[in-house]
């Protein structure tokens, strides 16, 4: 039996005149992420992706669908003639798994060819009675079925399915702009850019290393990160800032307890002027407020005060256990815990300040002239793509 | 480059590289084939046997090779256990083990037997009597390490093991010789040891082989069963062209024990010298170690910071011991070396290659490392 994958959009289905923009944003990324697959066929209609891999291909494709994002809902349909036996052949084979499972059922029919002979409730009706007599256990309700079996009678063949799954949901990447992730090698960065790419924004990450503080190992595992956010954000604009002699020359110049909150605000600093450099319009974070001292809302005042764009902070009212759960189901969770020293914890004040002042941390800041420094870490930058794993 | 990182493993001598390409490309055969490259690739295994049985000073039947070190020591400790283990309930061995000695038997401590590990005394030193004195008429094994991978320390092997076969002859006696063979002589008769463990990748040697020397009459049961190769004890299609490499390094290594070993005595005396003109530096591994480790502390820089400072001039050192890769050395806190250092402690492992300019290239390194580096508290 031939088996096709249905792709249903989600809230873009709902957008006005520049639905079409979303949906060929959604499509591009789409066909981005099956580029790898030979001979995929595509054909869109009614809000619907219709995709037709070779039949080995067919469950690859589910899984990478899944994890991309303005898909509401997923399912494999088999595809049959356009002839009503032939229909009910097939729709009685294809639903079994999910019927003698059900208790309740009804069918669903969609004729977006009009040629063909059974309009769409004489369709509901006579199916509805073949599958009855094929599975004597079901009751037919129309309200609150366990299962609903839908046909789809369109141009060239019927569908029919019967299970769906649930898509990553959200807006397709690339659909609500570009934005720069600080990405250091914890649990929180990479969920961050999970949801911000869940709201259709496409993901750059910026990395600050310190060598010899922080080791290859450690530069290696962020990349693995990055690699395996691609999965749900698309390709990833990589830059990694040498940031040595940055936090050398703090850790020499200014108080030891706002050691952090400097290092916090220069970081945003250079990441902001690679953003101008690379056409991005925000700055996004990992922080949580309260969840370590360098993220009380006081400290957010001062490193905002440099920042001359938005900066997103999704996980900012979440919880470690919520974070967490986000990053096990998305796969960051297992190389986040690797335990390599990272450019955050090298030089950690024992006592950092909970509760900074704004003025004090400028006055502390400007102990050192760090601007030359700055221009430096922006200028070495490398910067190189990522893309997700095949 | 600068490598000083020769116990995690060494570079291949030529002869080794050498044997092991012609062995793939030309001697391929299945020794266990009736043709004659069969007939050839098992002579390949056999004179290997031959050198290393010799560089033990033992008989060739008592060889086997292994794909390691660490198969080895599995094989000793659960082959122990499965056959005297029956009958006797106690394991004895040391705190300051290698992983593959050490989780094998805390495994069989969970499955009911009794371990003691003998600990380091206050200065650091594991006596013979302390061995001796935790084995008792229901001791299957002993297992005990040589030399130690971190720091050096030389076991009183053979004193410990002759006292506890004279009192329970019974008892199998086991001894991980990886760091000490072909550094020092490592003869199982002098050890008094039932079975001794050997890893190729240590004296220059491939990676993936090992051997394991069992004496006549010692009770092992296999760990890897099937085809009946090695004699039934260690099954699974001889590896020709590593156990061909792996003798070419005995072959090459075997005559210079002693000149080696005094050459690199040179060696480390000259490091200790040189290391101690630095500010606040400890050194480790005391005079009564085997000088191809020296293991030292540099106060308030980081192991891995130190280490990786040293990479950008490619001197290679390890933290600590490489196979306990980003964790804290327990060995090191055995041997009674306090927390601060153990965060500041790196090894540094010769051979006898390297050469005093190497060692005053990386003294000086460390030194501008304690200038240019933050200090951590």
């Amino acid at each position: 039996m031939k088996e096709i994958i249905l792709a249903k959009y989600g809230e873009i289905a709902l957008k006005g005149l520049n639905k079409n923009t979303f949906e060929d944003v959604l499509i591009k990324n789409i066909k981005r992420r099956l580029s790898d697959l030979e001979g995929v066929k595509y054909h869109s209609a009614q809000s619907t992706l219709y995709v037709e891999t070779a039949p080995e291909d067919t469950d690859t494709a589910l899984e990478r669908l899944k994890k991309v994002f303005g898909i509401a809902k997923l399912c494999k349909a088999a595809v049959s003639e356009k002839d009503f036996e032939d229909i009910s052949k097939v729709a009685i084979l294809y639903a079994e798994d999910a019927l003698s499972e059900a208790k309740t059922f009804k069918v669903d029919a969609k004729r977006a060819d009009k040629h063909f002979p059974m309009t769409s409730p004489e369709i509901m009706r006579e199916l509805g009675g073949r599958l009855l007599s094929s599975y004597p256990h079901l009751e037919v309700d129309v309200h609150n079925p366990d299962v609903t079996v839908t046909v789809e009678i369109r141009e060239e063949n019927a569908y029919i399915h019967a299970k769906k799954i649930d898509g990553a949901g959200g807006m397709p990447v690339g659909s609500s702009g570009r934005a720069l992730l600080l990405l250091s090698g914890g649990l929180d960065s990479p969920v961050a850019g999970y949801m911000m790419a869940k709201r259709g924004v496409h993901i750059s990450a910026i990395h600050f290393e310190a060598p010899p503080y922080t080791s290859e190992r450690a530069r290696m595992k962020v990349e693995r990160l990055a690699v395996k956010m691609a999965e749900y954000c698309g390709m990833i604009n990589f830059m990694c800032v040498p940031f040595t002699e940055i936090q050398e020359k703090i850790r020499e110049h200014c108080p030891e307890e706002l050691f952090t909150i400097i290092m916090r605000r220069i970081m945003m600093e250079v990441a902001q002027r690679l953003a101008v450099q690379k056409d991005l319009s925000a700055l996004v974070t990992g922080e949580s407020i309260a969840q370590v001292a360098s993220q009380t809302m006081a400290a957010m005042v001062c490193t905002d005060a440099v920042c001359r764009m938005p900066v997103f902070r999704p996980c900012i009212g979440m919880d470690k256990i919520e974070i967490i759960e986000i990053a096990r189901k998305i796969g960051t969770y297992d190389i986040s815990i690797e335990p390599y020293e990272d450019c955050c914890t090298v030089f950690t004040p024992r006592h950092p300040k909970t509760k900074p002042v704004l003025a004090d941390v400028e006055a502390a800041q400007a102990l050192y002239d760090f601007e030359p420094l700055i221009q430096k870490a922006v200028e070495e930058t490398k910067a190189y793509t990522l893309h997700a794993e095949k | 480059m600068i490598y000083l990182d020769n116990s995690s493993t060494t570079k291949p001598c030529k002869e080794a590289v050498e044997a092991i390409v012609s062995a793939l490309s030309e001697d391929f055969g299945n020794p266990s084939s009736l043709h004659r490259l069969g007939i050839t690739s098992e002579s390949i295994i056999t004179s290997a046997r031959k050198s290393v049985a010799s560089a033990l000073g033992c008989d060739v039947s008592s060889v086997y090779f292994t794909s390691g070190a660490t198969e080895s020591n599995n094989t000793v400790v659960f082959g122990v256990a499965e056959g005297l283990g029956k009958r006797k309930k106690r394991i004895v061995t040391t705190s300051v083990e290698h992983p593959s000695v050490a989780e094998p038997i805390s495994k069989l401590e969970k499955a009911g037997f009794e371990v003691i590990r003998v600990s380091p005394d206050e200065n650091g030193e594991i006596t013979a009597e302390s061995i001796v004195a935790a084995v008792d008429e229901n001791t299957c094994l002993v297992s005990c390490m040589y030399v130690n991978n971190e720091t050096g320390y030389i076991l009183p092997i053979a004193e410990a093991f002759a006292k506890i076969k004279r009192l329970y002859p019974e008892t199998v006696t086991h001894c991980d010789c990886v760091q000490a063979f072909m550094k020092i002589p490592v003869n199982p008769k002098s050890l008094h040891a039932d079975a001794v463990s050997l890893s190729a990748h240590k004296i220059h040697g491939p990676k993936g082989i090992g051997a394991l020397y069992v004496a006549k009459g010692t009770k092992i049961k296999p760990f890897i069963v099937g085809g009946g190769q090695e004699k039934g004890f260690r099954s699974g299609t001889e590896s020709v062209p590593l156990i061909a490499g792996f003798g070419a390094a005995v072959d090459k290594l075997s005559p210079t024990v002693s000149g080696r070993l005094e050459t690199v005595s040179g060696l480390k005396a000259h490091l200790v010298s040189a290391v101690r003109q630095l500010e606040g530096i400890t050194v480790n591994s005391s005079d009564k170690c085997l000088p191809y480790v020296v293991s030292i502390s540099v106060p308030n820089i980081k192991s891995e910071t130190a280490l990786h400072f040293l990479e950008q001039y490619e001197i290679y050192v390890s933290s600590g011991s490489a196979c306990s890769r980003g964790k804290k050395s327990s060995v090191l806190k055995e041997f009674k070396i306090p927390d601060k250092l153990i965060d500041s402690t790196i090894r540094i492992s010769m051979c006898a290659e390297n050469t005093p300019q190497e060692l005053d290239e990386l003294v000086s390194r460390l030194a501008l490392a304690q200038e240019k580096l933050v200090k951590i508290r």
